[in-house]
């Protein structure tokens, strides 16, 4: 059982799970963010990967991924940042990234690197069930990650429950069909995720793009597990010197 | 797995190792339903009738195939000249936009999104919104917004929006992924017009069978010239691959004719400005398809550099990616300074002026002359060399009426 199943466990509800981008704003950020993230109560971790072409997310993360880029990050330079970060951070972390930059580093080697960090679980938007159930997903489960799939509002209901029994770990709901950071009508969000509730699914569930702040956050975990919070992260760090400060502020805005 | 010939992928999209659908799930319903549907709708006996009268009435199919003698005589063969510019809006594109409007006409989309990098695609387009009165949207690197200012301008006139792709590099992999953007934030009456051979399956199918008219056309008439469909050869320029992709599709499976790909190599291959694919690119995955990319060790995509905007894309389709993969095609390149020689070669030669996109593939024509090849960068096989028996077949995509500005400063600086 990894960390992901532990906090799932104990928590049933509320969860919060937050994204940044490894690398930024600065090289070295990357741990120092995921500890205040940590340090301010959230659950979980989700760390983005920066790519040149990232096609699922809006501009604000696109462009927090040109600066880390700019900064340097790479893959290989985000193992070594992890080396020992265990000893830090104890919440689960999961690597978000596109297939690309994971190709080049090594499919396989990649697996083995995240699972010696020790990370708990990949998601990579662009690889989809196709090429996961015949060629990526063993490789995958080989190196005990969880691998967790996104389902939109359009996603059919037999295609979620598809999509259900390939993940481990949570279904990532995507609020409305949309790129991150946009604004959603969190009444037909609420919809969709009652439709999820409805199916009992075998995953817990949380909910992501579009979530904010405090009123959008409990709004999306009536009918889920939890949700996801980037864009607005990013924002709150993007132009200021104390990130620890600003993560703090930002996080227990929500969790007040 | 199902057996993949050259001119069909298999079920999953695949020519070989390449193709594929690597999109996300907010793009699933709207790519799925296109894959299920698009063969259907393409083959119906309505459909085709549409499509036909569109391209000979409106387009001004067939277009010619010349016998270029003055340039025969100068490379020692028989060469003949695919007329695409003299298609509607002065390029092939055209004949894949009156496809696609039809098919997202049946599809029930009432708004129509693009990627331009030239302008021709989006000119392309724009025309043909403009002809169904949908609603079009243009992306367009706001570096390339600057540098083709007329096809903007022609654009605007025909209607369409023109929204400058501002992120990454602001050119023709940016428009792309903003998009693709669009389509993920419009999943319902969108319908998304891919410029090329790339993107997810069903697309590269998808446009290379609405490209395949010039060859079918090729055959035809050079049956009526020469007595056999078949040519020697069949040179084409490549940035996306799908003029290429049409003028090689009913030669695909004929081993005899000589298939000769070429990419834009800008400054020369190891410039570092360049965009010759096959030979700096690495199997990777972009804008959801699995080919050959550009890309840094680290697997960033990088910005190529042409000086034909058209060819200056850091990816190729996935069917070019096997048939250089498995031999089947011959990959050459040209430099931005041979293609403007070549250029004005045809210019005086032939009274032709050619887009700076087809003039690699004019410029190629030097590497093969028996009498006297050039050297070129790529190494090329002994067979893709030309006898003075050959029938070579240059696909001229497109006309140079954009390109005149490029022109204008060349003759300057001689
Ligand atoms: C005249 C012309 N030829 C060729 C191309 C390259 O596209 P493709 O490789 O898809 O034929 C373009 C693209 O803008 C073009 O305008």
């Amino acid at each position: 059982m990894n960390r992901i199943q532990e906090l799932f466990n104990q928590k049933k509800g509320n969860i919060l799970n937050v994204y940044c981008t490894a690398g930024f704003p600065q090289l070295e950020s990357t741990v120092p963010v995921m500890k205040a993230l940590q340090d301010s109560g959230v659950d979980m971790i989700e760390l983005g990967m920066p790519y040149s072409d990232p096609l699922a997310d809006g501009p604000v993360i696109q462009a927090s991924s040109t600066k880390a880029l700019a900064n340097g990050m790479t893959i290989a330079t985000l193992f070594e940042q992890l080396r020992g970060f265990r000893q830090q951070v104890y919440v689960p972390v999961i690597l978000m990234g596109y297939m690309n930059p994971v190709l080049q580093y090594g499919f396989e080697k990649f697996c083995q690197h995240a699972a010696d960090a020790p990370i708990d679980g990949l998601i990579l938007p662009d690889l989809p069930e196709y090429e996961f159930e015949t060629e990526y997903g063993p490789i995958i489960q080989r190196y005990g990650l969880n691998f967790i799939f996104l389902v939109t509002p359009e996603t059919s209901e037999e295609r979620i429950r598809k999509l259900d029994s390939l993940s481990t770990g949570f279904l990532y709901a995507v609020s409305s069909s949309s790129t991150t950071g946009k604004d959603k009508d969190m009444n037909a969000v609420n919809d969709f995720l009652q439709r999820l509730q409805n199916m009992k699914l075998k995953n817990p569930v949380l909910v992501g793009f579009g979530i904010k702040d405090k009123p959008t956050f409990q709004q999306a975990c009536e009918h889920a597990n939890g949700a996801i919070i980037g864009t607005a992260f990013i924002k709150a760090i993007e132009n200021t010197a104390d990130v620890e400060g600003a993560t703090k502020k930002f996080i227990t805005d929500i969790k007040s | 797995m199902t057996t993949t010939t050259y001119q069909q992928p298999n079920a999953q999209g695949y020519y070989g190792k390449f193709g594929g659908a690597f999109i996300p799930e907010m793009l699933h319903r709207n790519v799925e339903e296109l894959r299920s549907k698009y063969l259907d709708i393409i083959y119906d006996p309505a459909f085709q009738k549409e499509f036909r009268s569109l391209l000979h009435d409106y387009a001004g199919r067939p277009t010619p195939l010349y016998l270029a003698q003055r340039l025969s005589k100068q490379y020692g063969t028989t060469i003949y000249l695919k007329r695409e510019d003299l298609c509607h809006t002065g390029a092939h594109k055209v004949n894949n936009t009156i496809g696609q409007i039809l098919l997202a006409e049946r599809l029930g989309k009432k708004r129509i999104i693009a990627e331009t990098g030239a302008g021709q695609h989006g000119v392309a387009t724009a025309t043909v919104c403009a002809l169904k009165g949908v609603e079009c949207i243009v992306y367009m690197g706001e570096k390339d917004i600057e540098r083709q200012a007329p096809n903007v301008a022609r654009m605007k006139m025909l209607g369409a929006t023109v929204i400058p792709a501002t992120s990454g590099s602001k050119t023709l992999k940016d428009a792309t992924n903003e998009a693709i953007r669009d389509w993920i934030n419009n999943p319902v009456d969108t319908h998304y017009i891919i410029g090329s051979v790339v993107g997810p399956h069903p697309y590269p199918d998808m446009v290379a069978r609405f490209q395949s008219v010039i060859s079918e056309e090729i055959r035809w008439q050079l049956k009526e010239k020469t007595g056999s469909e078949l040519p020697t050869h069949v040179l084409a320029c490549v940035g996306g691959g799908s003029n290429a992709a049409g003028a090689f599709y009913h030669f695909l499976e004929e081993p005899s004719v000589q298939l000769v790909a070429v990419e834009a190599s800008g400054h020369g291959v190891h410039s570092g400005l360049s965009a010759a694919t096959t030979q700096l690119g690495k199997p990777g995955v972009l804008h959801g398809s699995k080919s050959l990319v550009m890309q840094t060790e680290d697997g960033q995509v990088v910005e190529p550099h042409s000086i034909s905007a058209g060819l200056d894309y850091p990816g190729i389709g996935p069917l070019h990616a096997h048939l250089y993969d498995s031999g089947r095609g011959v990959f050459l390149s040209a430099t931005d300074e041979q293609a403007l020689q070549a250029a004005f070669n045809l210019a005086k030669q032939e009274g032709i002026i050619p887009a700076l996109e087809s003039s690699h593939a004019l410029a190629s024509l030097e590497f093969l002359n028996p009498e006297k090849p050039k050297q070129s960068e790529a190494p090329i096989p002994p067979k893709a060399l030309f006898t003075k028996d050959s029938v070579v077949v240059v696909c001229l995509s497109g006309r140079g009426d954009k390109d005149m500005a490029t022109y204008m400063k060349a003759m300057e600086m001689k």
